[in-house]
């Protein structure tokens, strides 16, 4: 879908921003480029939409050298989101929301209905938001107005510049929650930068990680972690590596659908009516989508060596520390082969 | 106090007398403040546009605006005399002049205000330059461009009593005309109303603008909080 080859970007004050950059965005999915501040994954980002041009190299659009293409043109059909919103203040939240439906010169019916299902999508009623001024929204709600901004269009690729990195920590994971959600339904392919190397573990599907503009690795969050290529990936992953990787890993991917005899209790003692154990415990199974990690901290919270695995309130399987543990013994074997 | 009062009542009186040449010197007065206003706001807003697009132009504008500020506005009229000669023309254009510069920094002032983010969300978005300005620079600057025109006006108001001195007209007929003749009542029946005047279009031109400003957020975050 995108496609960087050899690209060279150099600013006019002689800061060499991007260095040989070479990789593939595949369609469909959500790319996250990371790294240290100054590492050059913004200017790559706009390099995309031509708010940058390369030096030298080419970035590929659907084949095409976007070169070729008109800058604004392009810049239609792909969304933008940034950190700091840059919301139109003197418009409504619907005026914002319309903005590229406009440029493109869609007709009133199809921009109100388009805005409508936006904002319903990003949890703003439009009854109550439509008329809304962005100043009287909160942080959080401006982001989503942001997001349904860059969606209007049904742009073929968002970007994505740290769009969550000004809000508040819960804010923040309720909108990644959400845009995980939102995003299985577009189908969009995104380009999505952050320094935070847990919201692209937790939003990508493949990571590009930069180090002074250049790619250090490109590869899935699994992968990344399983295998970091230099030390320089190893430290941005940080010390707790292993539990990042229980962070990616879905119950669902190392559960037993047969239940050991040693773990029945834990099964046995599951009442899907009220989720806890009969005996009063703390003990709160888990879903197959769930993490690993939630598992694993769940069995410490509770004391015990395994959880059933539930899913509309069957027991589906368990999954045990051993097997939590096994995993990573496994992928070390794996590794030293 | 008694001697203000009746002072107050005399140039009543002197302006009942004369209420003809009141209104005919009203009327001057008032043509010439919104004919050189006029001008202004053509010039000063598209020439503060340009600014904001071309730093040569900026540094034109800018330089030869911290000039023309400490030139006093007896002089921008008397400078005007010689090339223009007498009468209602120069008149203007020394008002014109002397009005233009309050626009000016304020269409820059306002235009640079709009934050950084808020331009490039809209260049990524795909706007052009003239899509940018028209759409998003130019309606967030407004309140901040009419607050300069405000400004301009009720300079221009004052400054429109000096068109006397080179045959222009207007209230200073009456003020010079009174100070040379110690004739007080003459004096403040021409300057009286020119301060009711400054005071009601800046007045007016105020609720104008508020008007404007309740329709921007920054308005409505400090009005909130």
């Amino acid at each position: 879908m995108i496609q960087f080859d050899n690209v060279h970007k150099q600013y006019s004050d002689g800061t060499q921003a991007v260095n040989g950059l070479s990789f593939e965005v595949e369609e469909g999915t959500t790319t996250v480029l990371v790294g240290p501040s100054g590492c050059g994954k913004t200017t790559t980002m706009q390099l995309v939409n031509r708010l940058e041009e390369p030096t030298e190299g080419t970035v590929y659009y659907d084949g095409t050298d976007i070169q070729e293409l008109p800058a604004t043109e392009l810049r239609r059909q792909i969304g933008y989101v940034i950190q700091d919103i840059g919301l139109f203040d003197h418009m409504t939240i619907a005026e914002n929301v319309a903005t590229v439906p406009e440029l493109k010169g869609w007709d009133d019916d199809r921009t109100d209905e388009r805005v409508d299902e936006l904002l319903d999508l990003m949890g703003l009623p439009p009854e109550e938001y439509r008329e809304s001024y962005p100043g009287e929204l909160s942080g959080g709600q401006q982001q989503r107005v942001g997001v349904a901004r860059a969606l209007a269009a049904g742009p073929d690729v968002m970007l994505m510049d740290e769009p969550f990195g000004a809000l508040d920590p819960i804010t923040r994971e309720n909108l990644q929650d959400e845009f995980l959600d939102i995003q299985e339904e577009i189908e969009t392919t995104i380009i999505f930068v952050t320094h935070d190397i847990n919201e692209a573990l937790k939003m990508g599907d493949k990571i590009a990680m930069m180090n002074d503009g250049e790619l250090v690795q490109y590869d899935t969050p699994a992968a990344m972690l399983e295998a970091p290529a230099t030390k320089f990936v190893e430290d941005f992953i940080g010390p707790d590596r292993t539990l990042k990787q229980l962070r990616v890993l879905q119950v669902s991917e190392i559960m037993r659908t047969e239940v050991p005899d040693e773990h029945r209790d834990v099964v046995d003692a599951f009442d899907p009516a009220d989720t806890v154990m009969a005996d009063g415990g703390e003990l709160i199974p888990v879903t197959p989508t769930d993490s690993a990690q939630v598992a694993l901290s769940r069995c410490i919270q509770a004391g015990v060596r395994a959880l059933p695995v539930v899913e509309d309130a069957t027991v589906i399987g368990v999954v045990t520390e051993e097997d939590i543990r096994g995993y990573h013994a496994d992928e070390i074997e794996a590794t030293s082969e | 106090m008694s001697d203000l009062i009746s002072l107050l009542a005399e140039t009543w009186a002197y302006l009942l007398a004369n209420s003809a040449r009141f209104f005919e010197l009203l009327r001057e007065h008032l043509t010439l403040v919104f004919v050189s206003e006029a001008l202004a706001i053509i010039v000063a807003v598209p020439l503060g546009i340009a600014a904001t697009r071309n730093d040569r132009v900026n540094s034109i504008v800018s330089g030869f605006g911290n000039v023309a500020q400490t030139v006093p506005t007896l002089a921008v009229i008397a400078l005007a005399f010689p090339i223009l000669g007498l009468g209602f023309l120069p008149s203007v254009v020394g008002l014109f002049a002397y009005s233009l510069l309050p626009i000016l920094t304020n269409t820059i002032a306002g235009i640079e205000s709009v934050s950084d983010s808020t331009v490039d969300a809209a260049r990524g978005m795909g706007m052009t330059d003239w899509e940018i300005l028209r759409k998003v620079r130019l309606p967030l600057a407004l309140p901040v461009i009419f607050a300069g025109i405000r400004t301009s006006v009720v300079l221009n108001v004052g400054s429109a009593y000096l068109a006397f001195f080179i045959g222009g007209g207007g209230l200073g007929v009456w003020v010079i005309g009174g100070i040379k003749l110690f004739s007080t009542t003459q004096l403040l029946a021409g300057a009286i109303p020119g301060a009711l005047l400054a005071i009601t279009l800046d007045g007016l031109l105020g609720l104008a603008q508020r008007r404007l400003g309740t329709e921007t957020a920054s308005d409505r975050t400090a009005a909130a909080a």
